[in-house]
């Protein structure tokens, strides 16, 4: 027996009233079946289960993972950084040097120059002056 | 001082509510979502819901009918994200209608009218597996926690006339179950 049967449960609609006693019995039945399920399933000792701690080992790892990817990555990408800067250093160090060069050639060939001009312009040593005399000669000559 | 000693008064309260109302609330949750493990806990969120606002509980409905109205809201959620999460997770621990009919009492039954009596008894769980969420929600608080109309109204935020109505198209539902099986026998 159960509330449905003994009619104990206070306001009821109209249309529960006329409930057929056949569905009346399984509402009631239903309800027994419900009420021995839950209290079963209360009084058993619950089982302690750990997602979360699971969850986290998972996150922990996924984490570690990470950081030794991005300590990978970004120390390669450090690296290549740093190799593109010593070339960078190293042809503007070979740029600078080879300006300078060019700048010094010029000086070098004027002062080459100068000392051509001084030797030329210097006395003839007396043993060439035969060699002078005919050579002013011959232009005298035209030949 | 005084306000600790008022805490631990709250708190004494609290612990006496959990005790007396935590079987019809896991109870309710259970036959909802036919599923133990998700039962406990919605009936755990519900009570740590519920204690985080305790003190915000003016008493002006039972504490009852406070704690279903937050059973029936965090099993709302459940579903909601559940729907979106389709796709993530398919899988269902609901037991089947049988199992969950195998739970009644044998009682001073023979063994043919216990058969008979678990089949009924199937049958109003497919019943109320087609119910829609609120006729569902209506149906189990009358039919297995034997609220009244007016302690349904309360828990749901519907009028009283709805909830009848809700009730009469649920009871529609299960003479048509029964109905169904009959022409099939």
């Amino acid at each position: 027996m159960n509330h449905w049967d003994e009619n104990a449960m206070g306001i009821r609609s109209d249309e529960e009233e006329r409930l057929e006693p056949e569905l009346r019995e399984a509402l009631g039945n239903f309800k027994a079946s419900v009420d021995a399920w839950s209290e079963t399933m209360l009084s058993r000792p619950r089982q302690v289960k750990a997602p979360t701690r699971a969850s986290w080992n998972s996150l922990t790892k996924w984490a570690l993972g990470s950081l030794v990817f991005a300590g990978t990555v970004s120390g390669g990408i450090y690296e290549n950084h740093r190799q593109q800067e010593a070339v960078k250093i190293e042809a503007a160090r070979i740029e600078d040097h080879q300006r300078e060069l060019a700048a010094q050639h010029p000086k070098d060939e004027e002062d080459l120059m100068a000392k051509v001009d001084s030797d030329v312009a210097r006395e003839v040593p007396s043993a060439l002056e035969p060699m002078a005399s005919l050579m002013e000669e011959s232009e005298n000559t035209g030949n | 001082m005084v306000k600790a000693a008022a805490e631990e008064i709250a708190a004494q309260d609290f612990d006496s509510i959990v005790a007396s109302h935590r079987p019809q609330i896991f109870r309710f949750l259970l036959a909802s979502t036919r599923d133990v493990d998700l039962a406990e806990t919605l009936t755990q969120d519900c009570f740590l819901k519920a204690h985080r606002n305790w003190s915000g509980f003016r008493g002006e409905s039972s504490a009852l009918t406070w704690l279903m109205r937050i059973a029936i809201n965090l099993q709302k959620d459940h579903w909601r994200n559940r729907r979106l999460q389709f796709w993530r997770h398919a899988r269902t621990n609901s037991v089947d209608l049988d199992e969950a009919s195998d739970w009644l009492p044998s009682g001073e039954r023979t063994v043919e009218q216990q058969l008979l009596a678990k089949e009924k008894v199937a049958q109003v769980w497919r019943a109320v597996e087609n119910l829609s969420e609120r006729q569902r929600s209506v149906f189990l608080l009358r039919y297995v926690e034997e609220l009244e109309l007016k302690e349904i109204a309360e828990t749901t935020g519907m009028g009283e006339g709805t909830v009848k109505a809700h009730l009469s198209r649920a009871l529609a539902r299960v003479r048509k179950e029964f109905g169904n099986n009959r022409e099939q026998d």
